[in-house]
């Protein structure tokens, strides 16, 4: 038996820490929002033409007049990420670089995606973004209260508040863009991270029931035990599958699967160092659940 | 939890095969029109355009409010109340009255049977709100008003778009309401939407008016410049012709001239003031004037009675073409803007499918490698169930012929990482109850029931942020949500009904064996 109760208050610290840097973070930082969510427009844009190259490009936009041009290599050697404001949300905008960039480089220049998102709707979408992800931690919440005890719904809420920020702190501190697909991977590391707290809980309370005489720090120690190996393997299959898309899945998933991918690290830590640590601090004991039970 | 009964089997095996025939559809052709089904593939996968078009109500209601202030002064001057001062700015008009009079105004307004101000019994509100404003009264739309003139611009430009895509001929468009003032469009496999941009981006209100003698911008009259930018006209504001009277309109080549012209023939009230104002007009130039610019302002040279008649203005064939469809469809009530566009080109869709299916199929390697190493012969157990299982997901797909996106790939691939979770549950399970429990029937059995709450719980929570995404979300995201969802469903049963029935079989053949999970 690995005795993870040892370590409950340093990485109790640790966890704190990291959420208050995260949100350090996230206030003076910020978030680097896509255009889904700060407007403007994406050109993807594909070349077989050698003049065509990242500062070829850049210095044709910049002579556009289009305000902050951003140019990226894109995946492959031929492709590029090209993104700018519309700041005077002019009507054949997309038409106008595209005749401008033949006219530079002959016809030698594929837009194979273009996104253009107006301010209306981008602040739409951090909307309808910013309410999902509130609308899935309340349902959450009152799934679990529902479930369990109180002490068990701080303790998972705790949880995903920690994934969710550290996750989002992380994409911060790594300058990564923020777009719709974050948001879906978002919700989706609040299920998985519920979904390896409730397995773990389940099992703290079932122990509950059948040990009255061991205390709830060597309790939770021997529910994490008693669940390690599944929580490896489902942890192990899951970053399998999402590492496959991060790797294969072209260049459109990376960002998602990169979410996915921290989002189920922390999930997994937290499950264990957070919801559990916070029984511990809270003094669950057989008394907790019987008391529930004999009031239903 | 070990008993199957005969039934039972049979129903699982009939479910599974034919969730498995509706998915091989997408591969074979079938002649019978039930299985003839396929996943619908998304914008994002086989390219294509998605537009969402918002509709610029203003105009609209300036113009209404424009026509109630002339209806407001004949309606009282028929009722002895003199309107005076009106006022018309910010979608409100304001204007002055007797003080006598002011309460008997006020009255007619509100009253329910109010012959100006239309009640509206469902909404308990009058279409109109009047308000007392210092010296003046103000009139404005009341919210339901409002919400009606949207309602009715947006079904009368949903028709005008649909004309207009129909007219360019791209195959099976999606045309919907969004709200009460925006539309959407999506546009399969097109890969350059810049022309139905272009006939989308016009209102095409085509007028006929007469150049005016009076070089000033007075009551009657008003500057218009030329379509190329050049020059401008004075014209009246008196309408000859509309839009409305046109019957048909077709470029065409006028060899004499050797140009592209568009022609049109007129409805009968059309044809015969037009005829009526070309022979009063002769020699005077008539200005053929499109979204408040004159595109040609030729002199009439004699009464034109047949109700047709040609317009030309330098046109190339494609503009003419345009111009002629953008007439034949009909007038927008009022301007689309295009807010947000979303267009895949055909060969990046076909890369993200290949690059979708490459990592479906590693991950499912990985994953079923790693369940093997784990598990052995249990892990061929699962193994096989996870396959039925991604066949049952893309069977329920095909049936309900949803919409898969390169996001919804992603979801798969996550199902297939996440479904051999429930199996590992109850695997583990059944070890732990096995190390106390010597009846191996027994702790299979106490396995698979005291595992249940747990794979409940992880999968209601995964399938509420499947929900949530679903309602929240739109395109690609929602594809995410579908198959994330359904794939928490084809996983129970997977495992509860495959699974456990291959474990089952195994268990009772090998009833004398030792059995090592």
């Amino acid at each position: 038996m690995i005795a993870f109760n040892k370590y409950y208050n340093q990485f109790n610290i640790l966890s704190i820490s990291l959420v208050v840097i995260s949100l350090l973070f996230l206030i003076f930082k910020g978030l680097n929002f896509g255009i889904d969510f700060k407007g403007g427009i994406l050109i993807e844009l594909r070349s077989t033409d050698s003049k065509v190259n990242v500062s070829s490009l850049r210095d044709r936009f910049n002579q556009m007049d289009l305000g902050d041009v951003s140019v990226k290599k894109f995946g492959n050697e031929t492709d590029y990420l090209i993104k700018f404001e519309n700041k005077d949300n002019k009507k054949n905008i997309i038409e106008e670089v595209k005749k401008n960039l033949d006219k530079s480089f002959g016809n030698n220049i594929d837009f194979r995606r273009v996104e253009n998102v107006g301010p209306k709707v981008s602040a739409e979408l951090l909307r309808s973004g910013i309410i999902a992800i509130s609308v899935a931690l309340a349902l959450m919440l009152i799934y679990i209260w529902i479930r369990f005890e109180w002490q068990f719904s701080l303790g998972a809420i705790c949880a995903l508040f920690h994934d969710v920020i550290v996750t989002l702190g992380l994409f911060s501190l790594l300058g990564l863009e923020i777009n719709l697909s974050i948001i879906a991977a978002v919700l989706t590391i609040v299920g998985y991270s519920m979904n390896d707290t409730v397995v773990i809980f389940d099992r703290v309370r079932e122990n509950l029931r059948k040990y009255a005489d061991i205390k709830i720090f060597e309790l939770t120690n021997i529910s994490i035990n008693e669940t390690l190996s599944r929580t490896l393997i489902t942890s192990i299959t899951t970053l399998l599958a999402l590492v496959s898309i991060f790797i294969f899945g072209g260049e459109i998933l990376k960002g998602f699967s990169l979410a996915m991918i921290f989002g189920v690290i922390f999930g997994t830590y937290s499950s264990i160092y957070i919801a559990n640590t916070i029984l511990v601090r809270l003094n669950v004991s057989q008394k907790t659940i019987l008391k529930d039970e004999e009031k239903n | 939890m070990l008993y199957f009964s005969k039934l039972k089997i049979i129903f699982i095996l009939i479910i599974s095969l034919f969730l498995i025939l509706i998915a091989s559809s997408n591969l074979f052709k079938f002649d019978n029109n039930f299985l003839k089904r396929n996943i619908n593939l998304g914008l994002d996968l086989q390219g294509g355009s998605y537009l969402l078009l918002e509709i610029d109500n203003k105009p609209v209601i300036e113009q209404k409010l424009q026509n109630l202030t002339i209806t407001l002064r004949d309606y009282f001057k028929g009722k002895n109340i003199k309107l005076v001062n009106f006022i018309l700015q910010n979608e409100k008009i304001l204007f002055k009255v007797n003080e006598k009079d002011k309460q008997k105004v006020l009255d007619i307004f509100n009253d329910k049977k109010s012959e100006i101000n239309p009640y509206y019994e469902r909404f308990k509100s009058h279409q109109l709100e009047i308000t007392e404003e210092n010296d003046f009264l103000s009139v404005i739309f009341s919210k339901q008003g409002l919400i009606k003139l949207k309602t009715s611009s947006q079904e009368q430009a949903l028709e005008i778009v649909r004309r207009r895509i129909d007219e360019v001929g791209t195959n099976e468009p999606n045309i919907l309401k969004r709200g009460n003032d925006r539309i959407l469009v999506e546009l399969p496999g097109l890969d350059d939407p810049m022309r139905i941009k272009t006939l989308l981006g016009k209102t095409a209100n085509l007028t006929f008016r007469f150049v005016s003698n009076n070089n000033e911008d007075s009551f009657g009259n008003e500057k218009l410049n030329y379509e190329d930018e050049e020059g401008s006209e004075f014209v009246s504001k008196r309408i000859i012709l509309s839009g409305d009277n046109l019957l048909d309109a077709q470029p065409r080549m006028d060899s004499e001239a050797n140009e592209t012209v568009v022609t049109f023939s007129l409805d009968r009230v059309g044809a015969k003031r037009f005829g009526k104002a070309t022979s009063k007009g002769i020699g005077r130039q008539l200005a053929i004037i499109l979204d408040g610019k004159i595109i040609s302002a030729p002199v009439i040279q004699d009464t034109i009675a047949g109700g047709s008649g040609q317009i030309s203005g330098g046109f190339t064939f494609q503009s003419a073409t345009d111009l002629a469809l953008l007439l034949r469809s009909g007038a927008l009530p009022a301007p689309l803007n295009i807010i947000e566009e979303r267009t895949v080109g055909p060969s990046l869709g076909q890369d993200s499918i290949d690059a979708g299916i490459i990592a479906l199929i590693i991950g499912f390697i990985l994953v079923i490698v790693f369940i093997i190493v784990k598990y052995k012969i249990f892990g061929i157990i699962t193994n096989t169930a996870l396959i039925i299982n991604l066949l049952l997901l893309v069977g329920v797909l095909t049936l309900f012929e949803a919409t898969l996106t390169l996001p919804g790939i992603a979801g798969i691939i996550l199902t297939v990482g996440m479904a051999v979770d429930a199996n590992v549950l109850i695997f583990e399970r059944i070890r732990e109850e096995l190390k106390n429990e010597k009846n191996r029937l027994i702790a299979f059995d106490s396995g698979y029931s005291k595992s249940k709450t747990a794979i409940l719980d992880a999968n209601i929570t995964t399938l509420l942020a499947a929900i949530i995404l679903f309602f929240m979300g739109s395109g690609p995201i929602k594809g995410f949500s579908i198959t994330l969802g359904v794939g928490i469903f084809t996983t129970l049963f997977s495992v509860y009904f495959i699974a456990r029935l291959l474990t089952v079989l195994y268990i009772s053949k090998n009833k004398n064996k030792e059995i090592v999970i």
